[in-house]
């Protein structure tokens, strides 16, 4: 809190006069109003950016006619409608968690943007086991998603729900292992600071470091973090051909939409935190590109990660829940245990 | 673990060429036509909405006899003596009023087996086909020119004719009667 705090009594020189309870509660609830702000925007730009990316991978156009150019303003008129639909709730469900469920999704994913550096000042909470944090609570969502399928009282959804579970509980190992790996590089968990010692050019970044160890560790961490925010080929708890659309069958209007926010806001984390942890996170590709404030490159690299996403989703079929076991179990953490062997070494050598 | 290792290996190549294909792809010029903006070309000869220059019809009946699912109603009524209703565009001369000339294109199945009987062709086939409509009875499309007044004109005079024709029948098979009256000697016999 204190960074942002300081960035705040910077912009605004009055405030430091207030009373420090009132002034943490206003910047809290303001930066939670820009996060938020952020994921609604992003998630906006990012169904659009899919429809289109999807589109063209296919031969199509995507959405053309709303908003005139390209179709860009599809997902706010999409929006709009979400708004304004019948909030419906199951006669059978769990009234209680079937409402709450999609707000304890939603906010597991605006849990995490707390501590993502998004440039060399400004952190909503420097937390110096950040790391640490946001692998905790990004796994929280899961409750969330489960209590949504088990309050549906759809089997379609129980199934999704029971899916994810063991999904993200497989695949939190090689997230933790792969990550595990660049703690042992850098010595931190604080994010700023793995930043920081990132500084200089492109091959200062984490992932060229002990080449190509680290290099492997990313992309075991890009694809088991595929698997943690269930996107194709890991989309297995809401498999449209098997589960109709899985935990959240049931949902729709409002509460179907913060499902989607909170999976296009995962999206932004998890491509956040590979860009913080691998990719330099706001640090220029050259160091005389400098005067390019860190926002810019922190988001860039983010957006390009966030493509690439997009570019797996349509490109690969779904995986059967075997193929995801067997890739998560004999694949991926074996080898993420033996890249963490190896850098120790070359370390200590 | 010789398997496992070329399952990864293989796995990666995989999706690396996969990747490739669709990155390819996502320039490739997209084979969607816009259409409402761009329509395209339809094929020559392609058979959309019926069209009927009622000008040239004479009334023939050609086109609703050989409509497979009845949908064109026609109905005629006979030019008078002096009456004359001028030729068609191919010169022959036009000796019925068309009262009544509808198309149901909700029942129409576009065969355009109506097109080819027609002497005058003047019934036909034409390109546009963007005729949906909110009420099936929109779809019922009335050709013929002839007001309600004119039409009751004419059924009217056709009526009087035909009243008088039966008149002239009657009195005939009066005169007849009273002629088979007269006593016949070869079924007296009988």
């Amino acid at each position: 809190m204190v960074p942002s705090l300081g960035f705040f009594f910077k912009l605004i020189p009055g405030l430091a006069h207030w009373p420090s309870w009132l002034v943490i509660t206003l910047v809290g609830v303001v930066l939670a109003g820009l996060i938020f702000a952020f994921i609604a925007l992003f998630a906006i730009v990012g169904i659009w950016l899919e429809r289109k990316v999807s589109g063209h991978m296919q031969d199509r156009l995507g959405p053309m006619e709303v908003g005139g150019w390209h179709g860009w303003a599809q997902t706010i008129a999409d929006t709009i409608k979400l708004l304004i639909k019948e909030d419906i709730v199951p006669e059978k469900a769990d009234k209680f968690l079937f409402k709450i469920a999609p707000y304890i999704v939603f906010s597991a994913t605006m849990g995490t943007f707390a501590v993502i550096p998004w440039s060399r000042k400004f952190i909503p909470a420097d937390l110096n086991v950040g790391l640490l944090y946001i692998l905790s609570i990004s796994s929280l969502g899961v409750i969330g998603i489960i209590m949504g399928g088990w309050a549906s009282n759809n089997k379609w959804s129980l199934y999704g729900a029971m899916r994810s579970a063991a999904q993200i509980i497989s695949y939190e190992i090689p997230i933790s292992l792969s990550l595990i790996a660049v703690i042992l590089i850098s010595g931190t968990l604080d994010m700023q600071e793995i930043v920081r010692q990132q500084s200089g050019t492109l091959f200062s970044w984490n992932v060229f470091h002990y080449f190509p160890f680290a290099f492997i560790a990313f992309i075991i961490y890009f694809i088991a973090s595929l698997a943690e925010v269930n996107r194709t080929p890991f989309d297995l708890p809401e498999a449209e051909s098997e589960l109709v659309a899985g935990f959240h069958t049931e949902y729709s209007g409002m509460r179907w939409a913060f499902f989607q926010l909170a999976e296009y806001g995962n999206m932004f984390v998890v491509s956040a935190i590979s860009t913080v942890v691998f990719l330099g996170g706001w640090q220029p590709i050259f160091g005389f590109l400098s005067f390019i404030p860190g926002v810019f490159w922190f988001l860039g690299k983010a957006f390009i990660l966030v493509f690439v996403q997009m570019w797996f989703r349509w490109t690969l079929p779904r995986l059967r829940v075997d193929q995801l076991m067997y890739t998560s179990w004999k694949v991926l953490t074996p080898f993420s245990f033996a890249l963490i062997l190896i850098i120790a070494f070359w370390k200590v050598l | 673990m010789k398997n496992y290792f070329k399952n990864i290996y293989q796995a990666i190549v995989t999706i690396l060429i996969g990747l490739g294909v669709t990155f390819r792809h996502l320039f490739v010029h997209a084979v969607t036509i816009q259409y409402p903006h761009v329509k395209r070309e339809l094929p020559p000869r392609s058979r959309q909405k019926l069209f009927v220059n009622i000008d040239d019809c004479i009334g023939c009946l050609q086109c609703a006899r050989a409509c497979p699912v009845d949908c064109i109603t026609i109905e005629t009524i006979k030019a008078g003596k002096d009456e004359d209703l001028g030729v068609t565009s191919n010169g022959q001369k036009k000796r019925l009023h068309v009262v009544k000339f509808d198309i149901d294109m909700s029942l129409c199945c576009y065969c355009a087996d109506c097109v080819f009987p027609c002497p005058t062709e003047c019934i036909y086939m034409t390109p546009e086909y963007e005729f949906a409509t909110y009420n099936r009875e929109d779809l019922l499309i009335h050709f013929a020119k002839y007001t309600p007044e004119q039409i009751d004109a004419l059924r009217q005079r056709e009526q009087q004719k035909k009243e008088a024709l039966a008149k002239a029948k009657a009195a005939r098979a009066n005169t007849a009667a009273s002629e088979s009256k007269k006593p016949n000697p070869n079924t007296a016999k009988s």
